[in-house]
């Protein structure tokens, strides 16, 4: 017989002492994007986000709030599954800017404020097939990556976009280590299709409200039908490209990580299988289900790949 | 008038009781861990994925107890102290400890799926290594009672300079089972790499005396 114990008091609830110092100004910010910034009373560490739901959403049971948030994988943070949680409260999200340019007409550094003011956001539950074997369905918080890319008005030589994370050693442990796990700062990318493709979000909050730094405060990518690892996290600059740009995995590893990564069951990570998957926050006893091509997107987005040898683009 | 020294002593146990009190301590202290992570685990407390962290905190303490019967040796040679008589049951806590991370790994995570697990035996070498260590802590466990160290005689301790392969696959495991280099599993492999380095060092000195060099 299993014994759940609820804890009387969830992580999610108790304030990090910084997170609490820069409510006001998170407020504010929240605000100032135009934002129903309107603070849960019990919760006063994230602000709530209006959103409208989305047909794109999966009708599968999200995964509890508590696992979202305490089972990350931010290597800027540490590489242990709960060293995010534990860590990522040092990060500043406010200020913060993202800088758009490359191959673009209009290149533009946005206050996070000015980027999310012409935008609608909406709420995407989306799976999330994590390269390591397991999964979630979270619900997010965001709005299509094209229309930021819209703005810019992308050239016609563009056909990549690349993406950047925060580097600030001083504010990520993972970047004092004795030795360094990637190559900083993370780096990721897209063909410009993939970018524009209305599956492809940029988040902002998740359950409803501003995302923990945990999960890529205050601003990330989302692409549900690739290894979670092409989701990059707290962006800081997005460049459009004519020749693919590099990404910190493929860096690493290239045999292991393609630039692709697109979920597939039927090519193995070199070291371990990805036929099926572990559903997590189900207790010791969860079943591995199956993975499904492109996550279970592949209605939405194999005919990107037609043609294309999956098994030599992974 | 009994001195109290003499008190002492005469309540001090015999040696074989020591022995024995001190061996099932340590087999109580041993087993805490695992009874630990099973009580969280059975209790959901063991977070977002509990499967792989129950895994992987009986496959940690199986390195651990092999790492601590593979210290004996040098500390008696370093620094005179002698666990040698605790030495079979830290071993004998390695192979438990590697048992119950088997049977987790097969009986929870995969659920006797037997064509998913032979896959991966064949396809993963973090598997095979990890199949590897365990196969060869079966036939030094079985071996390692009183009757069998005497019918063995010298092939026994030729049997059990195995767990050395054992030990070297183990560690091989750990660091093949993460992604990228964290720090844990880099520690674990470099101190089973100086252990079985003594080990070769200890060796080559012994054949160099035996056979000096012509001159």
């Amino acid at each position: 017989m299993l014994i759940s114990h609820a804890p009387l008091v969830r992580p999610s609830e108790i304030t990090p002492r910084d997170v609490y110092l820069n409510r006001r100004s998170l407020m504010l910010g929240a605000a100032a994007a135009g934002l129903s910034a309107a603070v849960a009373p019990q919760r006063a560490e994230a602000a709530q986000l209006e959103a409208s739901p989305s047909p794109l959403s999966t009708d599968e049971e999200p995964t509890a709030l508590e696992h979202i948030t305490n089972y990350n994988n931010y290597y800027e943070f540490g590489t242990g599954k709960e060293d995010p949680a534990k860590n990522a409260h040092t990060l500043t999200t406010e200020p913060w800017t993202v800088k758009v340019d490359g191959l673009v007409s209009r290149p533009a550094e946005f206050d996070l404020d000015d980027l999310l003011k012409p935008v609608t956001l909406e709420e995407r539950i989306y799976r999330l097939r994590c390269v390591e074997g397991w999964s979630m369905v979270i619900p997010w918080v965001g709005f299509p990556l094209s229309e930021v890319l819209n703005r810019v008005e992308p050239l016609g030589s563009a056909r990549f976009v690349a993406f950047e994370t925060v580097m600030r050693p001083n504010e990520m442990p993972g970047l004092r280590a004795f030795f360094n796990v990637l190559d900083w700062p993370y780096v990721e990318g897209l063909r410009l299709d993939e970018a524009m493709h209305p599956l492809t979000i940029l988040a902002i909050g998740l359950y409803g409200e501003t995302l923990p730094n945990q999960n890529g405060a205050p601003i990330r990518l989302v692409v549900p039908w690739k290894y979670g690892f092409k989701s990059i996290k707290s962006i800081v600059r997005i460049t459009l490209m004519e020749e693919q740009p590099p990404t910190s995995w493929n860096k690493q590893n290239p045999r292991e990580y393609g630039f692709y990564s697109n979920v597939n069951p039927e090519v193995d990570h070199p070291r371990w299988s990805q036929a099926t998957e572990l559903p997590i926050g189900q207790g010791l006893f969860a079943k591995r289900k199956p993975t499904l091509k492109f996550n279970g997107y592949g209605e939405e987005v194999a005919h990107l790949y037609a043609g294309m040898d999956l098994t030599k683009f992974y | 008038m009994l001195q109290s020294t003499d008190v002492a002593k005469k309540l001090r146990p015999s040696p074989a009781v020591r022995f024995r009190l001190l061996r099932a301590a340590l087999y109580w202290v041993g087993f805490a861990p695992a009874v630990w992570v099973f009580y969280l685990g059975f209790t959901n407390q063991l977070g977002a994925n509990p499967v792989r962290t129950l895994e992987q905190e009986l496959g940690i303490w199986t390195l651990r107890f092999l790492i601590a019967t593979l210290m004996v040796t040098p500390l008696r040679d370093l620094t005179g102290i002698s666990l040698l008589r605790y030495r079979r049951t830290l071993g004998l806590l390695t192979f438990y400890y590697a048992l119950l991370h088997f049977t987790t790994y097969m009986l929870i995570d995969y659920r006797l799926d037997l064509q998913a697990i032979a896959a991966d035996i064949v396809k993963r070498p973090y598997i095979t290594f990890g199949m590897l260590a365990f196969a060869i802590l079966v036939p030094l466990a079985v071996t390692s009672n009183d009757r069998m160290v005497r019918r063995l005689g010298s092939a026994w301790t030729k049997l059990h300079r195995w767990v050395y392969l054992a030990a070297a696959a183990a560690a091989a495991h750990y660091l093949l089972v993460v992604k990228s280099w964290p720090m844990e599993p880099l520690v674990y492999f470099a101190i089973v790499a100086v252990l079985l380095a003594y080990r070769l060092g200890k060796h080559l000195r012994r054949r160099r005396r035996r056979r000096p060099a012509v001159a």
